[in-house]
């Protein structure tokens, strides 16, 4: 029986019925709007060194090796999260897994698409408004364009990259979302003050 | 009119700008930009509240930050009441509500002031020696009334409508103190484009500059200046100027945090705006300049209301255009106050006298008092005042002796000279050194990346204070890389240098006297307290402090510190360095709890995690517990059934027909790469090279002592990669101890953990249908027991939706875990649901899990293990790798008290009165007649009403439980002891059959 026919036959083919973390939620105001960032597939990566370039080319991104840095390359981003771990992101739902899999070189892939959710912040408070919660330094000059980093928004654990000058998307685990999301409310508002 | 006091054309208030506030419930006019106490001044109001201890009426010391007594109450409504405020600090808003502290009925009339009359009874240290004996008093009288008495203020009993706000932010300098000092500074940082934040606590910047009205700067008056200063800084992108701004703390590496307050001075604030904002600052480097308070004089009767410090008198003249009085008296040891005097009598006020404790006073001062007709006499003392409600004379005598000579005055100004607020510095753990020409503490060593300029670095000059500052901001910004294209210059100029200065007690309150004489207004500390404390054998300056409250509360020490230590070390013969300074601590001035928590309040106060199906079980009637910051469905509640019901009909079904379960919360770690197996077999007891792909095991985790750590079933999904589960609790520890082990001990493996938690929803389903009711949803897995059989996990689809579906039981029923990615969750739940209520199954909470485990033995690390608890002491032995060479924990399962006969081992618990359920932590004895304190030989760990079972079942931790298996202990109750009988472990289908249909 087809896999077609018989999710028919049954009835229940969820595959689309997904309930996402923040559906329906938005906030902040002129200063920072924040809207949930839509469905992604995503990879934590894990490879010494030597496999950088194999996986690199593999899932047709460029690993980035230094710290706090990013490489994006249509909708796919790969953040560096430590000296052999990254966070990959693609934004058209690809299959990252596979991706990996098919460079045939030691690594370790695990699909984390729905461990995290993500928020997107933009306007001119948008640097004021995660200041409200995370203690980096995030002016241009220290935290520039693609400039990422696994950090803290008040007592939650986010993974932080800046998209634009006035634009950032905050990565963080499912059921930290909707606190990420209230406290980062409160301060997008009081960043527009 | 604002006020009578208030002299036309003094002043930087705008006369037409008025506002109307109520003090104690009388209205008063203000004007827009007046402190309340300014506004208060202005009206001929010097009374504002009582002292602490003796209830003594009190006046307006200070024009700032240090002010000691007038503490006020500030209400918007009931819910906005605050506490404390400080009257020289607060704006004046239209409509404000006012209210006088620790005085009753009335602030005229206060019947606490009984205590001045009976002050001999209350010397210092009463507290630690009146309220000894009896013992019982302590409880009924003493500390109900102590209570009762303690503390200034009434705090609001409503939650606090305002809300609050935080941000972090990084500088390359930070400046804190907005006054000559710190504009020239901030100015010459901020040339080189260097990033900087400059702060002050007053509404405006100009600090000195709003009373020194002798100070130009380039020309300019000094404050105008300031002004001109400060807004040529704002429109500099590079800038922040932050008024109304205290930096409170000052943390390890130059971390700062600034208490901005928004709205306190607006009368209707912008509901968007947040009453204060918690600034934390992070910056490269630090300039403090945060300039010197002036010290009062030490006299007796020194605290009558009109008796305030001569800067002070002279803010209010020169900035709000208010004076004190009418007829003012003058006593100094300093110079600055004859400033004071003579901006006075040029606005038309009469100066009765300078007193000066000193023969030689400046020269400059003196001729110009002369000049100006004011009556200096010099080697004197004010040895006394009178007035009750107000000051209305001064007894003035020649140093040494001699008659007193009595002037009516209505206010009098004293100065004894400069303390350098050396807070900030000391708060950054940098040492304070003792100037002995100068008798002030002043910067020693430096802890931190800061400087300081200007008064608090000791610096007295203009001048000087101007180059040094300028010298600072350039020197702090080239540290981060910046440099000035010019050298800036600004050249200052002002009327005279101070001179003198004192410190301790003045003429007629020495050691010899029993006078009032305050060092401490708000703690009510004289002269004479802290020799008696010298006296009690108090010798270190800290003690001193604590015995008598010195610099205690808001004070901080900033009136009153160098006065105690000047007596004490008088006292003592030592000189001053040797008897030491009390530590300065943060807050500077006081932080609310609001902006200390600002925005974690409510359901921020702490993430709350929710699975996936939260919301659908919630609309299922599910009532949730806390389990960390998980909320967990607990039970399901169905009309007309409480908990103890819900439960039941819960077990009975799950074991009758199958129930539905939410263990989404369960931690998940991904473990791969080709050393996964190898690594497993480090961190757990059990052995992992045999199992093979698409099977599971239970795995035990030890600390390397020995003991039990965490459990949880594990499957190999491939040679290469394995899921872990843990406890729900021990999810994030368990994860940091096996990256832990991984990182420092065995990094020589080639595998990774991935934290996978949120990954999956997961949905047990439990029971003897459990297989009828996922069939139909199940597409490519043979579910049959032969193909999958108990302790195994496949990768296919459910409802066309990919899963990791385990065969593993919880229950010890046939039972199923279907992983889904966790957005599917709800769904597939719902599709489950579908299934699983048609054939009489139901949903299950985390109670009826419990239940459900124990009646199986199934032990809860953490619930029926204490950290103390081996292997084989809770039966799981079999766990453990006999012939493994190496594993977490090996050598302490060696240890002869591990291994040693009686230990508590866990047994089961039968009642003999199978309806009495037991307690959990209830202890258990072998002879219930034995005296008290009996020995006991253990506790209860799980108890539970078993439905199924149809009575009371219990696991408990027994000394030598295992051989004691169908002896009687007895489990000692307040109102009984009951008896049971130990058991095995396992109350329900003891062959464990039901796992494997």
């Amino acid at each position: 029986m087809s896999e077609l026919l018989r999710s028919e036959l049954l009835g229940s083919d969820l595959s689309h019925a997904r309930t996402l973390a923040l559906a329906g939620r938005h906030g902040g105001l002129g200063a920072a709007a924040l809207t949930p960032a839509a469905p992604a597939t995503r990879l934590s990566l894990r490879a010494k060194p030597d496999a950088v370039e194999t996986l690199s080319a593999a899932l047709g991104i460029s690993l980035p090796t230094r710290p706090k840095t990013s490489a994006s390359s249509n909708g796919r981003h790969a953040l560096w999260l430590g000296p052999d771990e990254w966070l990959v992101i693609d934004e058209t739902e690809a299959d990252l897994m596979a991706a990996a899999a098919s460079s045939n070189v030691l690594h370790s892939a695990t699909d984390v698409s729905h461990r995290n959710t993500a928020i997107l912040v933009k306007g001119f408070g948008a640097e004021v408004a995660v200041n409200g919660g995370c203690p980096q330094d995030l002016t241009l000059a220290a935290f520039p364009i693609n400039a990422c980093s696994r950090t803290i928004f008040g007592k939650a654990e986010i993974v932080l990259l800046r998209t634009a000058d006035d634009a950032f998307r905050i990565e963080c685990w499912r059921s930290f979302s909707p606190y990420v999301f209230g406290l980062l409310s409160e301060a997008a508002e009081d960043a527009g003050n | 009119m604002s006020g009578a006091n208030r002299i036309p054309g003094a002043g930087r208030l705008t006369p037409a700008k008025t506002a109307r506030f109520f003090f104690d419930g009388k209205s008063y006019a203000a004007l827009e930009g007046d402190t309340v106490a300014s506004a208060l001044l202005a009206n001929g109001v010097h009374l504002v509240g009582r002292s602490f201890k003796y209830h003594r009426p009190r006046g307006i010391v200070s024009a700032g930050a240090e002010e000691p007594n007038a503490l006020i109450g500030v209400e918007r409504d009931a819910a906005r009441k605050q506490p404390n405020v400080r009257a020289t600090v607060q704006d004046v808003f239209d409509g404000m509500k006012v209210v006088s502290q620790n005085r009753w009925p009335s602030l005229a009339f206060d019947v606490g002031a009984v205590n001045n009359l009976l002050a001999p009874f209350f010397a210092a240290g009463f507290y630690y020696k009146t309220f000894m004996w009896p013992k019982q008093a302590w409880k009924h009288v003493y500390e109900p009334q102590i209570r009762a008495a303690a503390g200034l203020g009434v705090s609001p009993t409503e939650d606090d409508t305002d809300h609050y706000s935080s941000r972090y932010a990084h500088c390359d300098v930070l400046v804190i103190g907005a006054g000559l000092a710190g504009l020239s500074a901030a100015l010459a940082a901020a040339k080189t484009g260097a990033r900087v934040i400059i702060c002050d606590e007053q509404p405006e910047v100009g600090g000195a500059l709003h009373y020194d009205k002798s100070v130009t700067i380039d020309g300019l008056d000094g404050f105008t200046w300031a002004q001109a200063t400060a807004a040529n800084l704002k429109r500099m992108t590079n800038v922040k100027v932050l008024p109304r701004t205290t930096a409170f703390g000052y943390y390890a590496q130059n971390f700062v945090g600034l208490n901005e307050r928004v709205t306190e001075h607006l009368a209707k604030p912008d509901k968007k705006l947040p009453r204060e904002r918690l600034w934390q600052v992070r910056a490269k480097r630090v300039i403090i300049a945060t300039g010197a308070i002036e010290r009062h004089m030490v006299f007796a009767n020194n605290d009558r209301p009109g008796i305030m410090l001569a800067s002070a008198a002279r803010t209010f003249l020169n900035h709000f255009g208010v004076t004190v009085g009418k007829k003012i008296g003058v006593y100094t040891a300093n110079d600055s106050a004859y400033e004071a005097a003579f901006d006075l009598k040029r606005a038309g006020v009469t100066i009765a006298a300078i007193v000066d404790s000193r023969e030689k006073p400046g020269e400059g001062v003196l001729a110009e008092a002369r000049a100006l007709g004011i009556e200096v006499l010099t080697g004197h003392g004010v040895v006394n005042t009178s007035g009750n409600l107000r000051v209305s004379s001064m007894s003035v005598a020649r140093n040494g002796g001699g008659a007193a000579r009595s002037i009516a005055i209505d206010a009098l100004l004293m100065s004894a000279g400069w303390t350098p607020s050396v807070h900030m510095f000391s708060q950054s753990r940098g040492k304070v050194a003792y100037d002995t020409e100068t008798q002030r503490f002043l910067p020693g060593a430096y802890a931190q990346d800061c400087l300081s300029v200007g008064a608090c670095n000791g610096t007295n000059d203009l001048q000087a204070t101007i180059e040094e500052s300028l010298a600072a901001g350039e020197l702090t910004a080239r540290a981060s890389g910046y440099s000035a294209s010019e050298k800036l210059e600004l050249q200052g100029h002002n009327a005279f240098n101070w001179t003198g200065g004192m410190a301790g007690a003045a003429e007629g309150a020495g050691p010899d006297t029993t006078v009032k004489a305050f060092i401490d207004f708000q703690n009510d500390v004289c002269a004479k307290d802290i020799r008696l404390a010298v006296r009690e054998g108090m010798h270190s300056i800290e003690h001193i402090k604590r015995f008598t409250t010195n610099g205690m509360a808001t004070d901080q020490g900033k009136l009153s510190n160098i006065h105690g230590l000047a007596i004490a070390a008088e006292t003592l013969g030592r000189e001053i360095p040797k008897v030491g300074l009390t530590t300065f601590r943060a807050p500077y001035t006081p932080v609310t709890f609001g902006t200390l928590i600002n925005h974690s309040r409510g359901e921020l106060f702490d993430p709350t995690r929710k699975t996936p199906m939260h919301a659908l079980e919630e609309a299922q009637g599910a009532v949730f517990e806390d389990v960390g910051q998980w909320k967990r469905a607990w039970y399901y509640a169905r009309a007309g059934e409480d908990m103890h019901q819900a439960v039941n009909r819960e077990c009975k079904t799950v074991r009758d027909v199958a129930g539905m379960f939410d263990a989404s919360t369960l931690g998940k770690i991904e473990v791969v790469g080709p050393d996964a197996a190898q690594f497993l077999n480090l961190i757990y007891t059990n052995s992992w090279d045999t199992l093979k792909p698409g099977r599971c095991r239970y795995g035990i985790m030890l600390r390397e002592d020995g003991f039990v750590y965490d459990d949880g079933v594990v499957g190999r999904l491939a040679d290469d990669r394995f899921h872990v589960t843990t406890t729900t609790g021990g999810a994030a520890r368990v994860m940091n101890h096996m990256e832990d082990y991984l990182q420092t001990e065995f990094p020589h493996l080639d595998v990774w953990l991935t934290s996978a938690t949120e990954q999956w929803a997961v949905i047990a389903i439990q029971g003897p249908k459990a297989r009828e009711i996922i069939a139909p949803l199940v597409d490519g897995i043979d579910l049959s027991n032969e193909a999958f059989p108990h302790m195994s996990v496949r990768e296919g689809k459910i409802c066309g939706v990919p899963t990791r579906l385990f065969r593993m039981s919880f229950t010890g029923e046939l039972g199923f875990e279907v992983n889904v990615p966790a957005d599917f969750g709800p769904a597939v739940w719902e599709a489950i649901r579908a299934q699983a209520e048609p054939l009489g199954a139901c949903a299950y909470g985390t109670e009826t899990m419990h239940v459900l485990r124990a009646e199986k033995g199934y032990i809860i690390v953490g619930q029926d293990t204490d950290g103390t608890v081996t292997p084989d002491d809770a039966s799981l032995g079999w766990a453990v790798g006999k012939k493994k060479p190496d594993f977490v924990g090996i050598r302490g399962l060696r240890r002869p008290d591990l291994v040693a006969d009686g230990r508590k081992q866990l047994v089961g618990l039968l009642t003999k009165d199978p309806k009495v359920v037991l307690e959990e932590g209830a202890q258990i004895v072998a002879d219930p007649n034995q005296t008290v304190p009996m020995t006991m030989i253990g506790h209860v760990t799980s108890a539970y009403w078993s439905e199924n079972c149809g009575r009371s079942i219990a696991l408990a931790l027994v000394a030598g439980g295992k051989a004691r298996i169908g002896e009687t202990l007895y489990v000692p109750m307040p109102d009984r002891t009951i008896a049971v009988e130990v058991s095995d472990m396992v109350f329900f289908d003891k062959e464990g059959g039901r796992l494997h249909v």
